[in-house]
């Protein structure tokens, strides 16, 4: 086994043992990733301070003592979260030469952690896609069969997890895109609660909704990350407490996990479908008890999800106007065209329709009928989850509809907005939910299977995840 | 414009042509940091130094709100009378300008920190109620620059989420000077809560005027905007302006369309910024990198307690209760120095309030206008100053005189009857002291006193003389001569 193929926790291990330097680690990780960018363009940027940093970190472990959890273990950060000094793209035209003058909290957090940033992964432009296709910087490939997409937005962080040229990477999930992107690799994705994480420094998409996520080889791996990031940050004010992490046991003994109808509806394909209840059926066996329980507005949800989400988008963006930063359009001759220029060229055209989307929905007139309303939808959503967890502890569903996108299909956007509905119903809801993967499809594929959990329940989540891991789940069961 | 055909009737009832005010008041808060960020609130600085990822906006930055900036705001409500609401919310007002960095505001829409509230006022004599529509808290943006020595613009960031208030009225107002003495009031409210410096050349208090000319007896016309109005006088001036506007308008037989105006106060003129066609639509929603703001009862009820008798509240009992007019009144209780003077002095009640006042009026105001200090920062205490009062109201000393002392009282300090020992202004009136004298003068001078009882009245001159030469120019010689009169009778 090469050691870019290790899992986090035997990589800790290894270089505390002396089995292995940072420095052989990151040639290896950082060697693997370069050959793969050809094939996957999984990174818009490398880090050339990697090197350092694991220099520091082999000092810090010859140093002896208490050596930080992460210490030198190469990870990726997706290109929506600020990198002091290290430019943070977004995928866009708009932010090609952006270098952010501070760092976001969670990369603060990674870098006292003795993290090693090796690079910065692509994604969809300003996150807003599910394919990684729609960013300045070109498509994603996924590490299974280049044939289809690494999934989005996260697509570059799951494609360089899977395919070995990383050991964890951050990504952000607004309405999926750490656990799609996680489901198509064949990668664990994690998507906290809403505020378990500092926002701090990820550039907004839909402040709502927006929430940093990890991505691993194993559920494991996902939670020392996930347990280096949830940390408290007065920075945002929207972040909840952290919550005392446990270690991981696994046990699916008397857990009741509910099986939501409508996310199991004409939608998903039947591949899908059975990979999931076959993972269901086998958390079962492991001791969980089956429910059936209901979601009765998550066909709505996603309605309302594109709406809140595009409506803050469209402010979140505005800020982009080529004044102090960013791309700005040659030849103007007032501010008011200056604007307009810079945002007509420096936008691509999924961003461009969300913004326009966003403006409609806010404008005068149309504000009470869409957005009050989609407000209104994810109250009454939020109830129907407080419902089911009063009976459940645990909601297992599919990831996405089919086993991947192929590229270069014609796709109408109202089609891809609706594939979402497994995942921004959790979204709205500001829960945690975890992509694990449960088989493959008929093309090869990986399919993952989804677990939600309470708001809050992080650690409940990952210890569930890591149950159904241990009772043998995983992409090839 | 439309044209309307008019009667002649029509035409002489525009001689009944009414104006409605609306105001929108924006006054910076001194807070020491701004209000989404720990960036200096500070004028003057360097610019883009007071500058952080917050308040530049920058992609990823988050704010988080100051909360000395929803205790002033409250305060100002308290004063207004406003409505303090428990639970309020930050929303985004969304416009592009270069001067705004994240191109949206972060402000209060649907729900504002207070609601409904009043101030009353005197204007011209009468009190008038001004109603209060709410007040919200927002953010400043920043500065933009021209200058002469380069062709672009220059951006200053430093006023970039300076904390702000806004207080809305109702449509309350009706002519130019009613708008002046409201505006007059919430400065000094502002300064007497101490929650704003309200320096106009420093644009930290800064005005929306709202017109609307319409016939007396009829529903209210279509308003116009007035923006950039940027002092007080300047509020009046462009009232005028668009009140004759609008006159004119309607005279002529159109009608007033609802816009938004820039007033340019060189020119004298304004001009129009946004037509009905193209009023900014500014998608306010709310604001989801904060949470809502709740105060807890405690905190509205401690912050309510802060709040001193305000100056409209005094003015009003100054000349209702104190027998003032009104400029004297403003004098006093526009100045919370002056006011708490004047407060303490008539609670000490040595003097009478009447003598304290003018004394506030006259030496004080003089002194505090020709100094540019403060009470405050002078040793003068209101003690002091009513012992100087009262030795004026008994005579002790001459208006000269009093001068004197109260010169000495504010730049040193002291004991007013000392002062007035020390310096030799008594004015003895003290009739034991004049006795002595009286008797002194009689002993020492047989000739004289042998002449006036002789019927040589000029000899009382004389004796009155020496007397003044012997109490070295202190004694009162009205009393004096009198009391020398009588000894004299009784000699005789």
């Amino acid at each position: 086994m090469k050691l870019y193929e290790k899992s986090a926790y035997e990589i800790a291990a290894m270089l505390r043992s002396r089995k292995c330097s940072a420095k052989e680690l990151l040639h290896d990780v950082m060697g693997r990733a370069r050959e793969l960018q050809p094939r996957l363009n999984a990174y818009i940027t490398f880090n050339d301070q990697a090197e350092n940093a694991a220099e520091n970190a082999d000092r810090l472990i010859a140093k002896g003592g208490d050596i930080p959890p992460l210490c030198g273990i190469p990870i990726a950060v997706k290109d929506n979260i600020s990198t002091k000094g290290l430019r943070t793209t977004c995928a866009s035209k708009m932010l090609e030469n952006y270098i952010p003058p501070y760092s976001a909290t969670a990369v603060e957090l990674l870098e006292a952690a003795g993290a090693v940033i090796i690079g910065k992964t692509n994604m969809d432009e300003f996150a807003m896609g599910s394919a990684s296709d729609t960013g300045a910087f070109g498509a994603v490939y996924n590490p299974a069969d280049t044939a289809y997409s690494a999934g989005g937005s996260s697509g570059g962080s799951a494609a360089a997890v899977a395919g070995g040229g990383a050991v964890l990477a951050l990504g952000s999930d607004t309405g999926g895109s750490v656990r799609q992107p996680a489901s198509f690799c064949g990668a664990v994705g994690f998507c906290p609660s809403y505020g378990a994480v500092s926002r701090f420094g990820l550039i907004a998409f839909a402040s709502s909704l927006d929430r940093i996520g990890s991505i691993g080889r194993n559920v494991r791996d996902v939670h020392m990350l996930h347990n280096i990031i949830n940390a408290s940050d007065i920075k945002d004010v929207t972040h909840i407490p952290k919550k005392f992490s446990k270690t991981l046991c696994g046990s699916l003994k008397g857990m009741r996990i509910g099986v939501p109808k409508e996310l199991f509806d004409e939608y998903i394909s039947d591949e899908v479908k059975s990979a999931v209840m076959n993972a269901v059926k086998l958390m079962e066996r492991a001791g969980a008890i089956i429910k059936e329980v209901f979601l009765p507005s998550a066909s709505a949800a996603v309605k309302a999800y594109y709406i809140i989400s595009s409506a803050e988008a469209s402010s979140n963006l505005a800020r982009y106007d080529g004044v102090r930063y960013g791309f700005r359009a040659d030849n103007c001759t007032t501010p008011a065209e200056m604007f307009r220029k810079s945002r007509t060229e420096g936008f691509g055209d999924e961003v461009k329709r969300r913004i326009l989307l966003g403006t409609f929905v806010l404008s005068e007139g149309c504000f009470d009928r869409y957005y009050k309303r989609a407000a209104a939808l994810r109250q009454k959503l939020c109830g129907e989850f407080d419902d089911i967890f009063t009976e459940c502890d645990f909601i297992a569903a599919p990831v996405y509809p089919n086993a991947g996108i192929l590229h270069g299909a014609e796709r109408k956007p109202a089609e891809l907005y609706a594939a979402d509905i497994c995942t921004v119903p959790s979204s709205l809801g500001g829960l945690p939910a975890v992509s694990i993967p449960c088989g493959r499809a008929g093309n090869g594929l990986p399919i993952g299977l989804q677990l939600i959990g309470r708001r809050c329940g992080d650690e409940e989540l990952l210890d569930a995840a890591y149950g159904y891991e241990l009772a043998g789940g995983g992409c090839d069961v | 414009m439309q044209r309307m055909d008019m009667s002649l009737q029509e035409v002489a009832a525009m001689y009944e042509l009414e104006c409605t005010i609306g105001l929108e008041v924006h006054a910076e808060l001194k807070t020491a940091t701004k209000i989404f960020c720990g960036c200096k609130n500070e004028f003057g600085a360097e610019p883009n130094t007071h500058v952080c990822p917050v308040c530049l906006g920058l992609p990823g930055a988050l704010p988080r709100l100051n909360s000395k900036v929803c205790d002033f705001a409250v305060k100002m409500g308290h004063a207004l009378g406003c409505e303090i609401n428990p639970v309020s919310r930050m929303d985004r007002k969304n416009y592009f300008y270069p001067d705004l960095p994240k191109a949206y505001q972060i402000s209060q829409s649907d729900i504002p920190l207070c609601g409904r509230g009043r101030l009353d006022i005197i204007v011209d004599g009468d009190i008038r109620t001004v109603g209060i529509t709410r007040i919200h808290i927002e953010e400043d943006a920043g500065k933009l620059i021209h200058d002469d020595d380069f062709a672009g613009t220059l951006c200053d960031y430093n006023r970039c989420g300076v904390p702000l208030i806004e207080i809305v009225t109702e449509p309350d107002l009706h002519s130019s000077r009613e708008a002046y003495v409201f505006l007059e009031n919430i400065r000094s409210i502002l300064r007497y809560i101490d929650i704003s410096d309200c320096k106009m050349q420093e644009g930290s208090i800064r005005c929306d005027v709202n017109v609307s000319v319409h016939e007396k007896g009829t529903p209210l016309g279509e308003r116009c905007e007035l923006k950039n109005v940027n002092s007080f006088s300047a509020a009046v001036r462009g009232i005028e302006y668009e009140i004759k506007r609008q006159k004119d308008i309607i005279s002529s037989g159109c009608m007033v369309e609802r816009e938004t105006r820039r007033w340019d106060d060189k020119k004298g003129i304004s001009t129009v910024m946004r037509s009905k066609e193209n009023l900014q639509d500014y998608r306010f929603f709310p604001e989801p990198d904060l949470g809502a703001i709740v105060l807890e009862h405690e905190r509205i009820e401690r912050l309510r307690d802060e709040i001193p008798e305000l100056p409209n509240k005094k003015m009003i009992r100054y000349v209702i209760e104190h027998g003032m007019n009104c400029d004297e009144a403003f004098v006093i209780a526009d100045s919370p120095d002056k006011a708490k003077l004047y407060d303490e002095c008539v609670a000490l009640s040595i003097c009478k309030p009447r003598s304290a006042a003018n004394r506030i009026l006259g030496d004080v105001t003089k002194f505090m206008n020709d100094t540019g200090r403060s009470i405050a920062d002078t040793p003068l205490t209101a003690e002091a100053l009513s012992e100087l009062c009262k030795a004026a109201e008994d005579g002790v000393i001459s208006s000269t005189g009093a001068k004197r002392v109260f010169i000495e009282l504010v730049t040193k300090g002291g004991d007013t009857a000392e002062i007035i020992e020390r310096l030799g202004l008594a004015q003895n009136s003290d009739e034991g002291f004049l006795n002595e004298i009286a008797e002194k003068v009689i002993s020492d001078n047989e000739k004289s006193v042998s002449d006036y009882i002789g019927g040589k009245s000029n000899a009382l001159g004389y004796l009155v003389g020496q007397a003044m030469k012997l109490s070295k120019g202190r004694a009162d010689p009205a009393k004096l001569k009198s009391i020398l009169e009588n000894k004299l009778k009784k000699e005789n």
